[in-house]
């Protein structure tokens, strides 16, 4: 099970997330998950958001250069130790990780961890080999 | 088709006995008749009598187009002011307008050169000329009439603007040629599209696009939206308007008309005369106007000649399409740069757009050369490695092509401000 992220590039310099954010409100977007990367001169926002061919269409339209990425979500116990675990096996796997982050669902005592792989393909069939659950498109835009 | 074959393939040795024997006859008439000129001739100690052929050229003082506006409104004129029958003026956005002034015979020739430019692209007696160019002080509209005339083409001045009716009357009266600038044709590509016209259906055969900058990726895009085969031409009103130089049926640089207009390539900094293929300043003389001749104008637009034969037939020296202007010119830690090689290696670099800006400053006594290049769709990667190894890979093709150490920043696209269509490409900082 794979997961549509999309990325936005943006100058580092002030007021460029607000710009982004007023286009996702002003077409009653919502971000599931984000987090942006940043260098001296620019930054990446990565977000899963619920409608994603849409955000990418009116970002573009805003101007904006959007790309779209294929992450895997692996759903793990809200516990120590469980972000060793899947690190030690990605490592035994050989998968390198692109970048990754998370958040927590505290209900539920779950985090999600999204991941970015070379090979996603190949990453989703190490983790569901090892009894990880992993999240589908429709699950990501609805958490 | 070649329009005048006899002087579009005189053998070399011939042409350059006729430039010779027009430059002496030039000379001599703007020592008598011209103070300007005298008073500059003086001045470089040459005389009319030191110049026998055309190889003496480089002995005369160059002219600039600051020193044509200080003589305006007559004071380049060679020949009797009753003699005159047309006056052009440029712009005069910048300062004083250049003056233009015809005589009959000047109309004559101008009507020739045009006529030569506009059977490059195959035009013919039996061709109608849609002439999208401004009439009036602007040289674009009459001397592509001019030219159209001489052929016997039916023209159509409707001139700029009204694009509505322009797209009515390419239809209604079947265009097959039409001249106005590159960028106003993609307008009307546009506006016919919205409009619902199918363009391969038109009938348009060619096409003559100058009076601005234009590029090889904005040609294929011409070509194919009007469906017509798009031909650079290249003029200016210093000299006599378009019809300086134009490209054949091959679209392989610009034959310039070097029975008229005598061109050289110099160092822009030191003035010496460039060999041909080496990159400089294009510098022309009008070896056969009478009213305003010119004398090694330096027309700061840069380009490089070719003398390599033309499969064409034509004899003339070629001109690559204009690669920038003396005016852009970076000096960057010693070394020359024109904006358009750093444009040249950015277009080779798979995905990236010429959407760019220099920004040039001093840090610590040196130099600094940063390249903002506009991020697009094709560039971008979610991963910051992939952005910074493309970062590394432009400055990497930029040094080895051009000996530069640059800084390259991918910016957001559209960030790079256009003014009027036109991208500001240079931001000098420094201050000396």
């Amino acid at each position: 099970m794979k997961i549509q992220q999309i990325s936005v590039f943006l100058e580092n310099k002030p007021g460029r997330l607000a710009s982004v954010a007023q286009v996702l409100k002003d077409n009653a977007i919502n971000i599931r998950a984000l987090t942006v990367a940043d260098t001296l001169d620019f930054g990446v926002l990565r977000m899963v958001v619920n409608r994603p061919d849409q955000a990418m269409a009116v970002l573009r339209q805003a101007g904006f250069t959007v790309k779209a990425a294929t992450i895997i979500a692996v759903e793990i116990d809200d516990r120590e130790g469980v972000f060793y675990d899947i690190m030690k096996l990605c490592d035994a796997e050989g998968l390198n990780i692109e970048y990754t982050y998370s958040f927590v669902e505290q209900q539920a005592k779950k985090a999600i961890l999204f991941m970015r792989f070379e090979d996603p393909d190949r990453a989703a069939a190490i983790f569901t080999q090892h009894g990880y659950r992993l999240l589908t498109n429709e699950e990501a835009r609805s958490i | 088709m070649i329009f005048n074959r006899e002087f579009e393939t005189l053998p070399l040795t011939v042409l350059r006995a006729h430039q010779s024997a027009q430059l002496v006859r030039l000379v001599h008439r703007v020592y008598e008749r011209v103070p300007f000129y005298r008073a500059k001739m003086d001045a470089a100690g040459v005389k009319p009598a030191d110049i026998r052929t055309i190889d003496d050229i480089a002995r005369l003082p160059f002219t600039t187009k600051d020193e044509m506006r200080e003589v305006y409104p007559y004071g380049l004129l060679a020949c009797d002011q009753s003699d005159i029958v047309e006056i052009h003026t440029s712009s005069g956005t910048t300062g004083k307008p250049v003056v233009d002034a015809y005589t009959r015979n000047d109309i004559e020739v101008w009507s020739e050169v045009m006529a030569r430019t506009l059977a490059m692209g195959g035009t013919t007696q039996h061709d109608i000329v849609q002439n999208a160019y401004g009439y009036g002080l602007f040289t674009g509209g009459l001397g592509v009439h001019y030219g159209a005339r001489k052929i016997g083409a039916v023209v159509i001045p409707i001139s700029g603007g009204n694009t509505k009716r322009q797209l009515d009357l390419m239809r209604d009266f079947g265009t097959t040629v039409l001249a106005c600038t590159p960028s106003y044709s993609l307008y009307l590509a546009e506006a016919g599209r919205e409009e619902g016209i199918d363009f391969s259906k038109v009938g348009l055969k060619a096409g003559f696009f100058g009076a601005e900058p234009w590029s090889e990726n904005m040609r294929a895009e011409i070509q194919e939206k009007l469906h017509l085969k798009a031909i650079d031409i290249y003029g200016l009103t210093e000299i006599i308007g378009p019809g300086v130089a134009s490209e054949c049926e091959q679209q392989n640089h610009l034959h310039i008309f070097e029975d008229h207009f005598y061109p050289e390539v110099i160092d822009p900094t030191t003035g010496a005369v460039l060999p041909p293929g080496e990159r400089g300043e294009l510098v022309i003389t009008t070896l056969t106007k009478d009213g305003t001749p010119v004398i090694r104008y330096r027309t700061r637009d840069i380009t490089y000649l070719d003398r390599e034969p033309c499969p064409c037939g034509r004899t003339s020296v070629r001109m690559h399409r204009i690669l920038g202007r003396t005016d852009d010119m970076l000096v960057i830690r010693g070394v020359n740069v024109f904006p358009s090689q750093i444009e040249q290696v950015l277009l080779h670099i798979d995905g990236v757009e010429p959407h760019y800006q220099l920004i040039v400053d001093r840090r610590a006594q040196l130099d600094d050369l940063e390249v903002q290049v506009e991020m697009n769709d094709g560039l971008f990667s979610d991963t910051v490695k992939a952005i910074e190894l493309k970062e590394r890979e432009i400055a990497e093709e930029l040094h080895s092509a051009l000996l530069i150490s640059a800084k390259v920043k991918l910016v957001e696209p559209k960030s790079i401000t256009r003014s009027e269509g036109k991208a500001r490409r240079v931001i000098d900082r420094r201050q000396i």
